[in-house]
């Protein structure tokens, strides 16, 4: 048994790592804007295509395209809370949750006009690379993909306990007022906190995408996997997203080992189930 | 009589006259558009019931659709039993599944968007059982044998499936009727409005929303049942997909939640833009991406949807 157990349980631990950047980026827009984004899916499913367009387009590695397709985003992010999510939702919960699941469907359905409903993957170099660990083989994919994950954490923690913006961001989450009346305009840092949770994403998609296929409906698979990740870990907080990726990870890969292929997939909706029926404050139970 | 409520009775003059049009065509194609429609409203008002009237935005609503159409579904192929049993077998499976997510999530307290994902993850959850059990048929779905005639719930004339269509329209609306004016809605109003002063002044909240979404979930089971009877099919993508949630969210919020007629508008303007594109363009994708900027447009321009426009013009 453990000849199965233990591949499945490195195989979510390597899958939460890119997890854990896609809810990053979720927790991020809920902690500063206390707001749900509905619309996360389907922002990830656009990077996705952004990096798959360079790669077959432009010959560019995904992962070189890291910093091109997570600027691409903050700007699509920034702009799309700027002049479609902040006036549609003005404010109120309910209107800003429609207006994020306007933006799905309206990005789903952009897509598919777009590429079709076929699913795309790249062919890269090192896609069936295998990196001998004891008696594991992990896929080099992988590997990269979760180092690249952690990595890109660690900088927006870095960027978010150490720069002036944020600083500015963290005060704007606790006291929008309070931030107001030190001068720091909080309309301003919504849209740039809204802008820098979908940067994550353009990272993430480039390092999801050779590993993984993308199409138009992708955004529906990960969006209930990454609220999953962030409820788990407890809404608003980066280390709880970061945990909760990767024990969100190894319960697919078991529930996949144990339940199967066909029944597997009903671990993540029951976990979210259970966490907010049970404790909705998460494991890093910050104030909901 | 006040000018908006002249508005409003014209309105539904109107809508009446429309409904009763479809059954003198001779022409199959037509009926057809008409019976989905009439199916998109009867859903959408039946999303409305919960979404409307009581703000629990859901929007995982196909749950209830497909629990409807499979309890149809497997008691007549598996168990043989009159497809018209189909009808109060999948109201019970809807309203008590209704009752026990609303017991189980508002006991937990949660509220606004913690509900509507809370009842994605449901959707979702029977979607990945319907897929792997073997009573459903797992993903090749159940087929239900053609045996036309009104004693087995099948009919050859479309408008026969049209009426049964309108008439679960006319439910619905008698429902959300009822709730605009009765004792009952007046409590979900004022647990929608404010839950905790309501609680306080002896409304328990947690019984009055899942009443209204056991209510809200056993009309949209019925509606579960008209598709399985019309189409003979149901799998696991027709019964429990997210497009099929967010179009019954989209008919009610468009037309105007928490309206008796928002529905009905919401439904004729959804499917105006659905057979309209489908004329002109063939791409996949092009209708429910308009669906997706009409509901922007909506919420941002005119919160209170399509029927308000009746509504303050009659002020006027």
């Amino acid at each position: 048994m453990m000849a199965l157990l233990l591949p499945a349980l490195v195989g979510g631990v390597l899958t939460g790592g890119v997890y854990a950047l896609v809810a990053l980026g979720l927790t991020l827009i809920y902690g500063v804007l206390h707001i749900v984004n509905f619309a996360h899916g389907s922002l990830l499913m656009v990077a996705m295509f952004g990096a798959w367009l360079l790669a077959t387009r432009l010959g560019l590695d995904p992962l070189a395209a890291v910093p091109l397709m997570a600027g691409a985003m903050f700007a699509i992010g920034w702009g799309l809370y700027r002049f479609v999510i902040g006036p549609v939702g003005r404010g109120d919960d309910r209107g800003v949750l429609l207006a994020t699941l306007g933006v799905a469907v309206v990005l789903d359905n952009a897509a598919l006009i777009a590429f079709t409903g076929d699913s795309r993957s790249i062919e890269t170099p090192y896609a069936l690379q295998m990196v001998q660990a004891g008696p594991l083989l992990i896929p080099l994919a992988k590997l990269v993909a979760f180092a690249g994950a952690m990595l890109i954490a660690l900088l927006l923690w870095a960027f978010m306990a150490l720069t002036d913006t944020g600083r500015a961001i963290r005060a704007v989450a606790r006291e929008p007022e309070g931030a107001a009346l030190v001068g720091i305009r909080p309309a301003r840092i919504f849209a740039l906190a809204y802008g820098i949770g979908i940067a994550c994403l353009g990272a993430a998609g480039c390092l999801l995408l050779p590993s993984f296929y993308v199409s138009p409906q992708v955004g529906g698979m990960f969006v209930l996997v990454a609220f999953t990740v962030v409820v788990l870990g407890g809404m608003g907080s980066f280390p709880g997203a970061v945990v909760g990726a990767l024990l969100v990870g190894i319960t697919e890969n078991l529930g996949n080992l144990y339940l199967g292929e066909s029944l597997g997939p009903i671990c993540v909706p029951l976990l979210f189930i259970a966490v907010l029926l049970v404790r909705p404050t998460g494991l890093f139970g910050a104030v909901r | 009589m006040t000018g908006a409520a002249a508005r409003t009775r014209a309105l539904a003059l109107a809508l009446a006259v429309l409904t009763l049009l479809p059954f003198a065509s001779h022409s199959q194609f037509f009926v057809n558009l008409a019976m989905l429609t009439a199916i998109s409203a009867a859903l959408g008002q039946a999303w409305n019931i919960a979404g409307g009237f009581g703000g629990l935005t859901s929007f995982g609503h196909a749950a209830f659709f497909g629990l409807g159409a499979y309890a149809d579904a497997i008691l007549q192929t598996r168990y043989g039993l009159n497809p018209w049993l189909g009808l109060p077998a999948a109201a019970a499976f809807g309203g008590g599944a209704g009752w026990l997510i609303g017991t189980a999530t508002f006991r937990a307290g949660l509220r606004g968007s913690y509900f509507a994902l809370v009842t994605l993850a449901f959707a979702q959850a029977f979607g990945v059982l319907a897929n792997s059990l073997d009573i459903t048929g797992g993903g090749s779905g159940i087929l239900v044998a053609l045996h036309p005639g009104a004693g087995r719930f099948q009919f050859t004339d479309r408008r026969a499936g049209y009426a049964l269509a309108v008439a679960l329209l006319a439910l619905a609306t008698l429902a959300a009727w009822r709730l605009s004016v009765g004792r009952f809605g007046a409590h979900l109003l004022a647990v929608r409005e404010n839950e905790d002063a309501a609680r306080a002044l002896g409304v328990p909240a947690v019984r009055v929303k899942s009443a209204a979404l056991a209510l809200s979930g056993a009309l949209t089971a019925l509606g579960g049942v008209l598709y399985v009877q019309s189409y003979l099919y149901i799998d696991p993508g027709i019964a429990f997909s997210a497009e099929r949630s967010v179009e019954m969210l989209l008919v009610a919020m468009i037309g105007g939640a928490g309206t008796v007629l928002g529905p009905l508008l919401g439904a004729l303007v959804v499917h105006a833009i659905a057979d309209t594109t489908r004329s002109l363009i063939t791409t996949p994708g092009v209708a429910p991406m308009l669906y997706g900027v009409v509901l922007l447009l909506i919420i941002g321009l005119l919160p209170g949807g399509v029927v308000r426009i009746a509504a303050v013009r009659g002020d006027g």
